[in-house]
């Protein structure tokens, strides 16, 4: 790693370090007598470990100038590993909170294994430790191939990285020790923050600096995508998290907008965190992995431009579904909700594009477990953008909101689109990242798919069961006009479900330590010269889809 | 001047309106403009050459 960066480079990577480790020495002394002590020690260490890191390979020789005849691969690489390691712990976390819901002795008397606490480390961890990594390695790997150039230096993108898990890192410890913001998806306190921005505006300096550099004159539609979930995100992440601190050495900060204005602007970008961070940048990997791995052109691309502006324009009004029923204005509430109606117009587009995009190459979709990883996920894509427009109009939503209905919904995206798209766009990446013919075993790639989808399946289907019959017994009267059932009734309703869902959880965990495993070994152990199998795609009638 | 409710509902429902009327000609004008046909063909299908390097 250290041995691909330049002399200057490497000087550059040791001073920001060791800055790093000064600001959390400054946070430890200031800190003293708050948690926010414990994260000013571990924001020290990390400094010191990148900075011993990079003096450890101080000395090694330079890199020539051939590097510049290839593309930047080694954060890459290191971004896919990162990316599993976060899926595997926070999958892990997931099944663990799902099981607290049908056992609640299994907090084992810890006040930092309590559902609360918890449960922000599974969802922090999920989105940006996996989602997050995933997104940041192949946008490097996208932005370098569709350009035809190489990123313009070697050390940017090391930074981007490795913040980005500093960032990942001190929100999961802060939940553990209790600092939280309370606003859901954007539970990390002020500095760590701070440091996402400073992490965020470099990487999409990155990517603006790459493009500038294309020797491709059009910019392919997946850049589009990229580039809007970095652009967005930023602007939610710093609107959403404007805070005053309690003073420079507490961890607990105060949001300057207030009441319902706090409430929609934190679902502004709650929804918009879901749009841009969770749809847009994973568009951009369908629209690259999946036309490269069925060997065929995107089925349309002048539609694939049309759902990327609509997509686009109609999210950012979306947020205020959130908030049907509340002291939000109700003009606000139907302009969400009519927005989130509009928006299956381009979610569909994609959707269909993605999958009349295989139309024709059916059989391979069947012989090949990572095209059928990616064309399931479009088909997720489709029936949870269905089912988010859906649970957007008002009465639905009377029904659905605060219950597992929502919960199923999320992980319908999260899983069936989110994960499986991911998985699909890293087994088609992982052998032509290391130069292997295929990955380690065809078989496990196949193992892993159906226990994905298995888990994906009875998880949504006991969440939509739980949802629906916890909505129908909060509103079910008596004919007195009292209401029929207490919560604690719903509750005891839910106990099978809540099993249900932990089994699905741990069937689609068991299926990622399998995927890393596989990853592990395609890197590790595949002789070069292995027979081509049938986890490559075929290349050798390149089709034409019809538009 | 006085910004009330009306005037920023009177405001989206007019200019509003039409600017995202106006963005939306222009995202058309510029998806179906029949010179774009080449370079997009060109785009979709570039990204399936197996070559493996940087342009120099």
């Amino acid at each position: 790693m250290v041995s691909t960066l330049t002399r200057s480079e490497r000087q550059a990577a040791i001073g920001v370090s060791v800055l790093v480790a000064i600001c959390g020495l400054a946070f430890a002394a200031l800190g003293r007598h708050d948690v926010l002590e414990i994260h000013g020690f571990l924001i020290l260490a990390f400094g010191l470990l990148c900075a011993f890191a990079v003096i450890n390979g101080y000395y090694e020789p330079e890199p020539t100038d051939e590097r510049l005849a290839s593309y930047y691969d080694a954060p890459i690489k290191a971004g896919i590993a990162l990316s599993m390691a976060w899926a595997v712990f926070a999958l892990f976390i997931g099944v663990w909170v799902a099981s607290l819901l049908a056992w609640p002795n299994l907090t084992f008397d810890q006040a930092w294994a309590s559902f609360g606490r918890l449960r922000p480390v599974h969802t922090t961890g999920i989105i940006f430790g996996f989602g997050g990594n995933a997104l940041i390695a192949t946008s490097f790997h996208v932005m370098q191939r569709t350009s035809r150039a190489r990123m313009p230096d070697q050390f940017s993108a090391w930074f981007v990285l490795i913040g980005f898990n500093l960032f990942c890192l001190l929100s999961v410890t802060g939940y553990l020790v209790g600092v939280t913001q309370s606003k859901e998806y954007a539970e990390a306190e002020w500095y760590a923050d701070i440091w996402l921005v400073i992490v965020w505006v470099t990487y999409f300096i990155l990517y603006v600096r790459t493009i500038a550099r294309r020797k491709e004159p059009h910019i392919y539609v997946a850049n589009w995508y990229f580039l809007a979930f970095i652009l967005v995100v930023a602007i939610l992440h710093i609107v959403n998290n404007i805070a005053v601190p309690v003073s420079l050495g507490h961890a607990k900060s105060y949001p300057v907008w207030s009441g319902v204005q706090d409430a929609m602007v934190q679902w502004w970008y709650g929804h918009n965190a879901v749009a841009f961070f969770l749809t847009a940048g994973f568009l951009g990997m369908l629209y690259y992995y999946l036309p490269v791995r069925a060997q065929r052109p995107i089925f349309s691309y002048r539609l694939s431009i049309l759902s990327f502006w609509g997509i686009t324009f109609f999210y950012m009004w979306a947020g205020s579904h959130h908030l049907h029923y509340t002291a939000l204005p109700h003009w606000v509430q139907t302009l969400g909700m009519t927005f989130s109606v509009m928006l299956l117009v381009p979610s569909w587009a994609s959707a269909g594009n993605a999958l009349l995009t295989l139309n024709g190459a059916w059989h391979r979709v069947r012989d090949d477990a990572t095209l059928r990883f990616m064309m399931v996920a479009a088909v997720f894509y489709g029936l949870s953008t269905f089912e988010g427009s859906f649970m957007a109009i008002r009465p639905v939503n009377s029904l659905s909101h605060y219950t597992d209905w929502t919960v199923g919904h999320v992980h319908a995206g999260a899983l069936g689109w989110v994960a499986l798209i991911t998985f699909g766009s890293f087994y088609t990446l992982v052998p032509s990242l290391w130069k292997r013919e295929r990955m380690y075993s065809p078989a496990l790639v196949e193992v892993h798919f159906w226990l994905a989808l298995a888990g994906t399946l009875v998880y949504i289907f006991a969440m939509w069961n739980s949802g629906v019959i916890q909505g129908l017994m909060w509103r079910t009267y008596t004919e007195e006009g009292t209401l029929a059932y207490s919560f604690i009734d719903s509750l005891v309703a839910m106990y099978p479900y809540y099993i249900a869902r932990t089994l699905g959880g741990l069937l689609f965990f068991v299926g990622a330590i399998i995927g890393s495993y596989n990853i592990w070994m395609t890197v590790r152990a595949v002789p070069l010269a292995a027979d081509r199998g049938s986890d490559i795609p075929d290349s050798s009638a390149v089709a034409v889809a019809g538009e | 001047m006085d910004i009330d409710h009306d005037t920023l509902v009177f405001f989206s429902k007019s200019w509003g309106l039409f600017y995202l009327l106006a963005f939306a000609i222009c995202v058309l004008a510029y998806t179906f403009w029949p010179s774009n046909k080449k370079r997009f063909n060109k785009a979709k299908k570039s990204i399936l050459d197996p070559e493996d390097k940087p342009w120099q």
